[in-house]
């Protein structure tokens, strides 16, 4: 392919849906268990680091340990639910179940069938902020009403980690081939995007590098503002970084993934 | 009438590999159209390029007067696909299969489910239509493949080795059922290397070796003109090869035995007879296997 190639605007319709509620129906059946691990997540880390740490640490960036943290729990579940979901779970329906290939052969595209599984990425990371939402918010952790706009934003996080991990999942050869960039990239980030301690604690390149290339970093500063209820100017520049990257790398991994299955 | 679907020099390369290369064909409307070949002649390859789901490299393809690259949805909605391999949707049940299906081709909910269960009745799994698909043995899931594929009411059927790996039992339901849709006008294209198959129920086929048609015509048709009307049987020893020498005819050798495929079968009998002292001699009805293992030999193709 040439360069410009891997930029082709996709070929999509409304049909992307129909892709999107089939894995809802398979989520549906499995609903109880599908609550469970957003809702007991949050508490095991509050516990855990929030509370456990939080009674060392005290204060971090002028709020209670526990409050600093609740917002970058649920980005890092944002980017976990949607992250997994668009590489493991798509790379078994694309390659052990074959379910690209049955829906290919209906008026269905491939361009439709990615861009479907990524919005259903997106649709998870959204039902998990969801449900951690309203854990934390319960325990009072995050400002009320302002952070209710977490919940439209876990879908952009969502998208562009959906898209990130639909880009690996065009290249992989087999599903072990995951752990390089669970290791090489989702750990480093849940560590180094100003998540558990502020970015301003590591030194300057790295606080440069972690802007520049972590979505997460990006994320955790909208969330956090959302949930203090104080959203700065800087939250607009990381809006932006996400919405032109979530697209940029949604239209990329559409044609990495034709270029896959189209041969 | 028009082919429902012609293929002129159509061709499709992989990497270096010629998979498919320089065919033409035309399916006419209502017939049962067959590729028979052996492993890798390109039938999956063909009927890949029929359903658009790989491009053409060169050559042209047209589904009801649509070429393939051109308008993929509109020959997609009246295809019906069974693919090779089964890809039954693990995740859910018999008839929840057709009805996530169905909706990909826009089918309202209502009518998505009546026309399930009317295809679950016609492929026999009615009984089983809330089991989970990996309950079901191999012949229901590859039943259950064809109703998935039946269930936009598709006007062409195309199936890749539709039975390959059945039972005789389960094998003989399939063919039932293909027969079937063919008395109710459906047109169908399959794929297979089983040549009792391919007599049963094809009008017409095409013999497929390395990527080319290297054959065509009813099953009738290519007896009479590869093998003629019967082939005669013999233990394989020098004077038989002998005589086969002298008298001119053709024969295929097959470890111990030969099969020759004679001008005058009943003539060519007596003279075996007369010339050697043989117990083994058989007279048979010449069958598409003949034709087929004539035309594309013996060597494994794995
Ligand atoms: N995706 C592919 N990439 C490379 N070569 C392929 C691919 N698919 C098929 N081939 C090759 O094309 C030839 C024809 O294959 P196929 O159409 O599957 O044959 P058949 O279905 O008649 O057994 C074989 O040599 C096969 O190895
Ligand atoms: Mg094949």
């Amino acid at each position: 392919m040439r360069p410009a190639d891997y930029f082709r605007i996709p070929d999509v319709s409304y049909r992307v849906w129909k892709v999107w509620m089939r894995n809802r129906d398979v989520f549906m059946k499995t609903i109880k268990v599908n609550f469970l691990v957003p809702f007991l997540e949050p508490i095991l880390y509050l516990f855990g680091i929030g509370f456990g740490l939080g009674l060392y640490v005290g204060e971090m960036d002028g709020m209670p340990y526990a409050a600093f943290i609740a917002p970058a729990l649920i980005s890092i579940s944002m980017m976990n639910a949607s992250f997994f979901e668009c590489t493991y779970a798509s790379f078994v329906r694309m390659y052990h179940q074959k379910t690209f290939d049955a829906i290919i052969s209906t008026p269905l595209n491939v361009d439709e069938v990615i861009l479907g599984e990524i919005l259903w990425g997106s649709t998870k990371s959204l039902i998990n902020a969801s449900i951690m939402l309203s854990v934390l918010s319960a325990l009072q952790l995050v400002k009320l009403p302002d952070s209710l706009l977490l919940i439209p934003f876990s879908f952009l996080v969502g998208l562009v980690f959906s898209a990130i991990g639909m880009c690996f999942t065009a290249i992989v050869p087999t599903i072990d081939s995951f752990n390089y960039p669970t290791f090489l990239l989702i750990t480093p980030m849940f560590l180094f995007s100003g998540t558990f301690f502020p970015l301003s604690a590591l030194p300057e390149p790295v606080q440069l590098a972690s802007q520049i290339f972590f979505p997460l970093t990006h994320a955790v500063i909208i969330s956090r503002g959302l949930a203090s209820g104080r959203i700065g100017a800087q939250s607009l520049v990381s809006l932006a970084w996400l919405a032109s990257v979530g697209s940029i790398l949604t239209i990329l991994s559409i044609n990495l993934m034709r270029r896959r299955l189209v041969a | 009438m028009p082919p429902i679907i012609s293929a002129m020099g159509l061709t499709k390369i992989y990497g270096g590999i010629k998979a498919v290369d320089r065919i033409d064909f035309e399916i006419r409307e209502g017939e049962c159209f067959g590729f028979l070949g052996p492993n890798g002649a390109g039938k999956t390859t063909t009927m890949r390029m029929i359903q658009c789901a790989i491009p053409k490299t060169s050559g042209r393809l047209l589904v009801k007067g649509m070429e393939v690259d051109e308008r993929p949805r509109e020959i997609k909605r009246i295809l019906g696909v069974v693919p090779q391999e089964n890809n039954l949707d693990p995740d859910f049940t018999v008839l929840k299969n057709l009805t996530v299906y169905a909706r990909y081709f826009d089918i309202p909910k209502g009518e998505a489910e009546r026309r399930a269960l009317e295809l679950l009745r016609f492929v026999q799994l009615y009984e089983r239509r809330d089991s989970p698909v990996d309950k079901l043995s191999g012949g229901m899931r590859r039943r259950l493949m064809l109703a998935r594929a039946l269930i936009n009411e598709p006007e062409i059927l195309v199936m890749d080795e539709p039975t390959t790996g059945l039972d005789p039992q389960a094998r003989h339901a399939i063919w039932d059922k293909i027969r079937a849709l063919k008395r109710e006008g459906v047109t169908v294209v399959l794929t297979t290397h089983y040549m009792e198959e391919a007599s049963q129920l094809c009008d017409r086929l095409v013999i497929m070796d390395l990527g080319r048609i290297i054959a065509e015509g009813s099953p009738a048709e290519l007896i009479e003109e590869h093998v003629g009307s019967e082939v005669v049987e013999v233990d394989n020893r020098p004077e038989v090869l002998g005589l086969i020498a002298r008298e001119g005819e053709r024969y295929e050798m097959f470890g111990d035995r030969i099969h020759v495929l004679a001008r005058d079968p009943k003539g060519f009998v007596s003279k075996l007879m007369g010339a050697c002292d043989l117990e083994r001699v058989a007279i048979r009805r010449a069958t598409l296997e003949d034709v087929f293992l004539k035309l594309t030999g013996r060597a494994l193709r794995d």
